[in-house]
């Protein structure tokens, strides 16, 4: 009995400690994602204009950019998948990964190679375990990505992107991220990168035309000093809002973590309690029953 | 399409302008007169210009807002669009400098 008393000390303990780390960890992740959200607006502006000059050249003028022409036949596909670098967020970096295999299986069906290109430990540590390959990884800083992360992700996919299929080079590209619709709903999302769809929808929605530019120099160089750019911005975006789900998603998982461990710890308290009447009650009934016995005799 | 409402009444106007860093915002309000490199040369904004999108040389760009004051914005590259005078200036990086009014619009 008295046994049984200490091991639910042991766990009231234990999950005490345990529920410390969740607060703290619940905690941190509410004060960071303030931020995150903020870097998502702060980035806005720049995409919106980057996106509304796109669509302008794009429409305005006849120019058949490698970027946005379709290719006869996609024979390789590159899959960008955006995870988390820790754990400790619920169902976050499994679900990015879930629809990253789907889309995997259809390009496969496709008839289509796939490359992976991977953001996040997470990641990389599910495709190392099942001993696949991916072409390249970038680790650290995903709940504050950087500028530079994004323009080197640019760099390597659009190299990859210009090489010819049979030296290694890829047709098309997609992204796998974590779209932030709020604090509680965080979706994960696949975007074609490349070859781009010119976003003629757009400017029809705005309700306002697009003015005639001029172009300076001409719109071929305008538009390739434009698109590696909102490619970047692109990804950028892509990874400002990954960060934001992944502290939205950790911070649930923490919130129902703390919650449980507070169950726990209830629930063990009342075990331990009820131990220690049980225990009461049968050194009472033992010292009864011997005084009992002497009595008798 | 608003390429021609009213000419005169365009250039008596101001300037719009809005400067934008790839992560953050960098400045906004109105200005007289916008003067920055592009990949041909140097090249000024006056209330009017004709619509324009072009690319941007690393430089300095020379504001003058409204207030009658100037100040320098350090740009590495970007692109900038002019349209019914409204310039928007896409920076990869861009740096205030000294002279800046520290008044509206610096967020």
């Amino acid at each position: 009995m008295g046994a049984q008393i200490r091991v639910y000390r042991q766990k009231i303990a234990s999950t005490t400690s345990m529920q410390k780390i969740f607060k703290a960890m619940e905690l941190i992740a509410t004060s960071r994602i303030g931020k995150a959200r903020q870097r998502v607006a702060a980035s806005l502006p720049y995409s919106n204009a980057i996106t509304r000059a796109v669509s302008a050249v794009a429409s305005q003028s006849e120019v058949d950019h490698p970027l946005t022409t379709e290719p006869d036949s996609i024979r390789r596909a590159a899959v960008l998948v955006m995870t988390s670098d820790r754990g400790l967020a619920g169902s976050y970096s499994a679900s990015v990964l879930k629809q990253a295999e789907h889309l995997i299986e259809l390009l496969h069906g496709e008839g289509k190679d796939v490359t992976t290109y991977l953001v996040g430990r997470k990641a990389q540590a599910y495709f190392e375990f099942r001993g696949r390959d991916y072409a390249k990884v970038w680790t650290g800083g995903t709940d504050a990505p950087e500028f530079e992360t994004a323009r080197e992700l640019r760099e390597a996919l659009l190299t990859d992107f210009a090489t010819d299929f049979d030296e290694g080079g890829v047709d098309e590209i997609h992204v796998v991220y974590t779209q932030f619709k709020s604090m509680v709903v965080q979706e994960p999302a696949v975007i074609r990168l490349l070859p781009l769809e010119v976003v003629e929808e757009e400017v029809e929605s705005s309700s306002e035309l697009l003015p005639l530019y001029e172009f300076e120099p001409k719109p071929e160089d305008v538009l390739d000093a434009l698109l590696p750019r909102y490619i970047e911005s692109r990804i950028f975006a892509a990874l400002l809002q990954a960060a934001a789900s992944e502290l939205a998603a950790r911070q649930r998982a923490m919130k129902s973590a703390g919650d449980n461990a507070n169950d726990l710890i209830k629930k063990y308290t009342r075990l331990r309690n009820n131990a220690r009447q049980a225990e009461v009650t049968q050194e009472l009934s033992e010292i009864v029953a011997g005084a009992d016995a002497l009595n008798a005799s | 399409m608003g390429q021609d409402p009213g000419i005169d009444e365009l250039s008596m106007a101001n300037l719009e302008v809005e400067i934008v860093a790839a992560d953050h915002f960098v400045w906004s309000g109105a200005a007289t007169l916008v003067k920055g490199f592009t990949s041909e040369g140097e090249i000024g904004i006056l209330p009017g210009h004709t619509p324009l999108l072009a690319v941007l040389a690393p430089g300095l760009l020379e504001i003058a807002p409204a207030d009658g004051s100037r100040f320098f914005v350090e740009v590495d590259g970007g692109f900038f669009s002019v349209d019914s005078n409204r310039v928007v200036i896409v920076a990869d990086n861009a740096q205030l400098k000294d002279g800046a009014s520290s008044g509206a619009g610096i967020r």
